[in-house]
């Protein structure tokens, strides 16, 4: 017989009591790893920003559009090295609870700049080709059942009328990161027709994404951009895709640092459990941990029995929860309104921080009934009636 | 002359019961030889007990020596201590103590765990320790299997799987029936002639006195 068998059966000694433990931790992990993955996906667009594209906006708000005269200028500033844009088209499919982001821009840059969308090269060539053509993203695909050739029938609202788009290339994302869930089209298409009915609104534009050489002179770059058009009607803010993308989640960040707070408030239960667990265990023991010293058994090899115990519980339960946060979340994710989180998954840190915080959960409860069991004199603990 | 076996040099005891200091044995001096197997009587409170694990090495006396085989297990640090008792020390208590856990063969193999011995060597120890005692076919058997003269049995299985010089036995029959109690007495008595064992027993039990070679009387904390 090894030690460790002692240590598997003593696990399994209170199998109702072990059972609910275990159960315990792995419902509080798969709560922290659910919070976190939401966190995470708040994040999305800020995990996935390029460090070496800047934004340039007007500089009051997101919402007021820019000249698209301004290109050439910003083109010129050195250490740009291509500069691309888009529009907010917004608009409704099907109805207003179907969400993703419809943007026109310029096919001629826009998928040089956003080198993440994989869109096969002969897609690309058709899409260039027909004025009408939008790119959409493998899950709008997927979720709405659209093939190459389709025709997507759009209602405007932001640019009111009836738009009709045909479904000419399909992008993959390149990676977990990128978002799958956007829809875009030719910046000409729109501006042919705003030009004839929004004449007003011609030769607008909504942000300018600047690629740079060097994300180091991304400050210095900004500044210059903006300098070149302080003062006119519509200045502009430029700033990194990161600080941008960040700046849309600054009205939920109470809520998400709520969030973060109540997972880690999480791991703190979990110690609770498992150190409940764990004294309540050895407090029964006492006897038998009394009966183990005097046969010999040195402090380490208790050590191994108590905290072994204890990191095995948390252990297990651990495994137990982030089995069931696989399911779990993507049964939350089913029941948000589709495309409300366009990147839903669990990251391979969360997984990591489950298993780190189970064997950091476990060793830490083990260390009251650890001190406990090496305190109590051998004597005091053969009399102890437990 | 040869020195004896175990030696008791002005042995005292006392217990902190807050500013109060309880005397529990007060200058103690013994000579055992080896091979002996000596019973240690007395009323509740006399002490006995107290000096049985203080040879035992499981309490620190308060001031004096005890030398076993030349080795004063008072200056032992804690985890000496653990190392000298593993080697040296068989326990047998009164309620058998036996991890509830683990088979009777697996309880037996406990302490062997502390030797260099290979898996192999450890379950024929404890197989062979178990054959001693009569109980090889109930080697699989929990505790909560055997009746409590078994279990006394494996706690004496457990006692003698090392090989250990002193075998300590703490009221051994005093949870036991009347036949349950001859047999482990027997069993200590052949571990004393057929083995050499230096056996040291605390009892309440004339009966079981009557089994040692010597009989110590304590009382109030000193020998009589």
């Amino acid at each position: 017989m090894e030690l460790i068998r002692l240590l598997f059966r003593n696990v399994l000694r209170h199998k109702l009591r072990g059972m609910l433990t275990i159960v315990g931790v792995g419902v509080a992990v798969m709560a922290f790893a659910l919070l976190q993955t939401v966190v995470s996906a708040w994040y999305a667009g800020v995990e996935a920003s390029a460090a070496n594209r800047l934004i340039t906006r007007h500089a009051v708000s997101f919402v007021f559009p820019l000249p698209l005269a301004y290109r050439d200028r910003i083109a010129q500033v050195p250490g740009v090295n291509k500069v691309t844009f888009a529009s907010w088209f917004s608009g409704v499919y099907i109805d207003k609870n179907q969400f993703f982001a419809r943007l026109a821009v310029d096919s001629d840059t826009f998928f040089d700049v956003y080198s993440e969308f994989l869109v096969p090269p002969e897609q690309f060539e058709v899409f260039k080709r027909e004025r009408n053509a939008t790119i959409i993203g493998s899950d709008i695909a997927e979720r709405y059942n659209l093939k190459l050739g389709d025709i997507m029938p759009l209602e405007g609202d932001v640019f009111p009328g009836q738009w009709e788009f045909v479904v000419r290339g399909i992008y993959q994302p390149r990676d977990q990161t990128t978002d799958p869930t956007t829809m875009m089209f030719h910046y000409k298409y729109l501006e042919e027709r705003v030009r004839q009915e929004m004449p007003q609104r011609s030769g607008e534009i909504g942000w300018y994404i600047v690629r740079i050489d060097d994300p180091e002179n991304s400050a210095a770059i900004s500044q210059e951009i903006d300098s070149l058009f302080a003062n006119s009607r519509a200045e502009t803010k430029t700033e990194t895709e990161r600080a941008f993308q960040q700046s849309f989640l600054s009205a939920a960040s109470a809520i998400i640092t709520a969030m973060n707070i109540m997972s880690f408030v999480i791991i703190g239960i979990i110690l609770l459990v498992v150190g409940n667990t764990m004294i309540m265990s050895a407090r029964e023991r006492t006897h038998e941990f009394a009966v183990l010293k005097a046969l010999g058994f040195r402090g380490s090899q208790l050590f191994f029995l108590i905290a072994g115990e204890s990191i095995l519980l948390a252990l297990f339960g651990s495994a137990l929860g982030l089995a069931v946060t696989f399911p779990a979340v993507a049964g939350f994710e089913t029941a948000l309104p589709k495309g409300w989180f366009p990147v839903f998954y669990i990251r391979p840190e969360t997984v990591a921080i489950g298993c780190a915080a189970g064997l950091a959960v476990g060793a830490l409860a083990a260390l009251i009934p650890l001190r406990r069991v090496l305190t109590t004199r051998i004597v005091d603990g053969l009399r102890h009636v437990g | 002359m040869a020195a004896p076996f175990i030696q008791v040099q002005d042995l005292y005891k006392s217990y902190q019961r807050e500013s109060l200091e309880i005397p529990v044995l007060r200058n103690i001096n013994l000579e055992i030889a080896e091979g002996a197997f000596v019973a240690f009587m007395g009323p509740s409170g006399s002490g006995k007990t107290t000096l049985l694990n203080l040879i035992a090495g499981i309490d620190k006396p308060t001031s004096g020596k005890i030398l076993i085989a030349g080795t004063d297990v008072t200056e032992l640090s804690e985890t000496e201590l653990a190392v000298w008792r593993s080697r040296n020390v068989g326990f047998i208590f009164q309620f058998y103590n036996l991890i509830p856990v683990l088979t009777a063969l697996e309880n037996v193999e406990l302490p062997l765990i502390l030797t260099p011995l290979a898996k192999k060597a450890r379950r024929d120890h404890a197989e062979m320790a178990l054959a001693v005692v009569g109980l090889a076919e109930r080697m699989h058997h929990y505790p909560r299997q055997l009746s409590g003269g078994q279990e006394q049995r494996v706690a004496i299985a457990r006692a003698i799987a090392t090989d250990p010089a002193i075998p300590v036995a703490d009221e051994p029959t005093g949870d036991l029936d009347k036949a349950s109690a001859e047999e482990v007495l027997e069993l200590m008595d052949r571990l004393n002639r057929e083995l050499n064992k230096t056996i040291l027993m605390v009892t309440h039990d004339p009966r079981a006195a009557e089994r040692a070679r010597a009989v110590r009387q304590l009382d109030k904390g000193e020998l009589a």
